[in-house]
């Protein structure tokens, strides 16, 4: 799969000589090779950071005081975010590591809408 | 922490249907990548925020000027006597707060409002006092070890803003590395009591995992507990969305501080109440010492409050806890004690990351933990190149990637106890009465790490090691010497006066020095024997390089995969 694993990608490579068709389509195979990961890391980086703050804002739902809610989202973000990251890395496919995390942001989000429907000025109450 | 295998997946036929690799197999790349990219600024933080467990040790060593008091002075009293002073050294304030004594302030640090400047929101002025006299005192002007503390979350030369997102990032990918390390490493706590020595990569990676995994608990405590100190910043989400009221608001302020923002004065003017009587009362109710800060609000005014609030010493938190009185008739007011359950845990944390709560025996602790964090860091980084350097083509002319990596990891291991070292001479040497001298000792710093930094450029990778850790500790030892020559507090004066903390500074820097130059025997003598240098040499007929410093190779590293099935 290698996911994470890059090949030697510090190799040299005389840029200023206009390149053969078979070079270039050599690079952009090695370019390609690279989408996976790339979707990887932005599912990370971007995807956890977004699911950990929907996690945040669906604790609000909570039946608890409010200031307690909201520190406590603080609190246990960080977790859903390390969580999401190890997930992203660990399944099989880039696919399924985006299919993880929309499923675990489906079923934040009724939380999560019905906390910003409440506070959102002219929002059902 | 397996390498990353050249599978066969490399052609594109077998990428298509790519052949499942294991769980350990990604967790270990994720390892190593979350590792190394900011493993640089880990190391500076780990390495910063460990002696900031000893900032207040550190801060008298800097501020030489301040005598040694034998003997701790009433808290209470010392309050009354700052207060008085504050009356005629800040008369027009709407705030003051006093920081009290305690057998690590030898001093009471006070500072005051004043009318901001230049569209600034608020300014404040601050100055020590003796607690035995009340009279202010003057010491040169350093940070302090206030620049190593606040170095290691929000960086420097940069909006504080940016350097805290910075060291955020960083920590999020400290916490990753943990858990894809955990997950990688099964058989960690078997494989802790194995140590290979003078076996190359083996024993650099049994010291990493014996590093880890000696302070695993302490390393992700402390990683996670960073994270929440500023939360706020990183995760305001449930704050923007819940909190739509000014009153909401300040009930989750009043959840996580104690910072209480001035009234409308009332015009009429009346003398504060004595604090003294207050500093008793909270005494009477938590136990003696356990008053950190007394803050008055309008003191003069007939609408004045004065909050005596509860220190971080014996209780492992630092939600806010005070006494709240009526500044005019001395009347309690409110006594704030307790917050809810996700505050206190909150509250819980933060102390818990500070560790100001033990006695010298807790500090002791963290700090040695916290050391071996730091050198948990640096051995890991130090694998990535020994793990590669096997697998150079040409081991003389190694890639852009790799001299990277193996450049920073001299400049930041090696570079950086010398640029910390070359701050506390600058302490020493600059003129006390040179204008930014405060600005000028983190210049200092800065300095001596860039020549550090181009030093480990230019230089031979081994020599660099070797000469950069010879410095370091050569700097580190002959601190007490200039300090004695540049002070008229030499080590033996403060001995005799049993003067601790500025006794346990100077043979810290020893005991550092020592182990500074321990690294560097080891470097200077370690015998390459990588296979890619063996290569090399043969090519070139040149004797092998060797750019790490070693538990003594000797041995022909293991060949290929981890020997872990």
């Amino acid at each position: 799969m290698g996911c994470l694993h890059v090949p030697d990608r510090y190799a040299p490579v005389n840029t200023s000589a206009p390149l053969p068709a078979p070079a270039l389509r050599a690079r952009l195979t090695a370019l390609s090779a690279l989408l996976p990961l790339l979707s990887r890391i932005l599912a990370a980086v971007g995807g956890g950071y977004a699911l950990a703050a929907l996690a945040s804002v669906a604790v609000l739902a909570l039946p608890v005081s409010r200031p307690q809610a909201v520190i406590a989202g603080m609190l246990g973000s960080f977790v859903v975010y390390a969580g999401a990251i190890i997930w992203v890395f660990a399944v099989r496919s880039a696919a399924r590591a985006w299919a993880g995390l929309a499923v675990a942001a489906a079923a934040l989000l009724p939380c999560a809408w019905s906390v910003w429907q409440a506070a959102a000025p002219g929002g059902t109450p | 922490m397996n390498a990353p295998q050249t599978n066969p997946a490399a052609s594109p036929a077998d990428r298509a249907k790519p052949a499942a690799r294991g769980i350990r197999q990604t967790m270990s790349d994720l390892h190593i990548w979350t590792g190394l990219l900011l493993g640089w600024l880990l190391f500076a933080m780990f390495l910063t925020g460990t002696v900031s467990y000893f900032k207040e040790e550190l801060s008298q060593w800097m501020r030489p000027e301040l005598a040694h008091r034998a003997e701790t002075p009433e808290p209470a009293v010392v309050a009354s006597r700052v207060a008085k002073a504050l009356e005629t050294l800040a008369p027009k304030t709407t705030q003051w707060s006093i920081g009290l004594t305690d057998d690590r302030h030898a001093v009471a640090n006070a500072f005051w409002r004043v009318p901001p400047k230049d569209g600034a929101q608020r300014a404040f002025k601050d100055a020590n006092f003796d607690p035995a006299t009340g009279e202010t005192v003057k010491a040169r002007e350093t940070l302090g070890g206030e620049f190593f503390y606040r170095f290691h979350f929000q960086f420097h030369y940069m909006p504080v803003r940016w350097g805290r997102w910075l060291a955020g990032v960083a920590a999020m990918f400290m916490l990753v590395a943990i858990v894809s390390g955990v997950i990688t490493h099964k058989k960690i706590f078997t494989d802790f009591f194995t140590f290979r020595w003078g076996k190359g990569q083996r024993s650099w990676l049994d010291a990493h995992n014996a590093l880890s995994v000696f302070g695993l608990p302490f390393h992700l405590m402390i990683t996670y507990t960073g994270l929440v100190t500023l939360m706020t910043l990183y995760m305001p989400w449930p704050e923007q969305v819940g909190i739509d009221s000014p009153a909401l608001k300040k009930e989750l302020t009043a959840q996580m501080n104690a910072f209480i923002q001035p009234g409308k004065p009332s015009g009429i003017a009346a003398p504060l109440a004595p604090v003294e009587a207050m500093v008793r009362e909270a005494e009477q109710r938590w136990g003696p010492h356990s008053v950190a800060r007394v803050t008055a609000i309008l003191p003069g005014d007939a609408a004045a409050r004065v909050a005596v609030s509860r220190g971080e010493i014996g209780r492992v938190s630092t939600s806010p806890q005070y006494l709240l009185f009526d500044g005019v008739s001395g009347r309690l007011l409110e006594d704030r004690n307790g917050v809810g359950p996700a505050a206190a845990t909150r509250g819980v944390m933060v102390g818990l990351h500070l560790g100001r709560f033990g006695d010298g025996a807790t500090r002791w602790l963290y700090f040695l933990v916290s050391l071996a964090g730091t050198a948990m860091v640096g051995t890991g980084l130090v694998m990535w190149t020994v793990k590669r350097r096997q697998k150079l083509s040409d081991p003389q002319r190694p890639h852009l990637g790799f001299l990277l990596v193996e450049r920073l990891n001299i400049a930041t291991i090696a570079g950086l106890p010398l640029a910390m070292a070359g701050l506390l001479w600058a302490n020493r040497l600059l003129p006390v009465e040179m204008a930014q001298r405060g600005a000028w000792e983190v210049h200092v710093f800065f300095i001596v790490w860039a020549v550090a930094t181009a030093h480990a450029l230019l230089r031979p990778a081994r020599r660099a090691w070797v000469e950069l850790f010879w410095a370091g500790a050569a700097a580190l030892a002959l601190l007490p010497v200039v300090s004695a020559l540049t002070t008229d507090r030499p080590m033996w004066r403060n001995m005799a006066q049993g003067d601790t903390a500025l006794v346990g500074v100077e043979l810290m820097c020893w005991a550092l020095g020592a182990l500074l130059a321990w690294l560097a025997l080891r470097t200077a003598r370690h015998q390459p024997a990588a296979r890619g240098a063996l290569r090399a040499s043969q090519k070139a007929g040149s004797s092998g390089v060797a750019t790490e410093p070693g538990f003594t190779g000797g041995m022909a590293l293991s060949q290929g995969g981890e020997g872990r099935p």
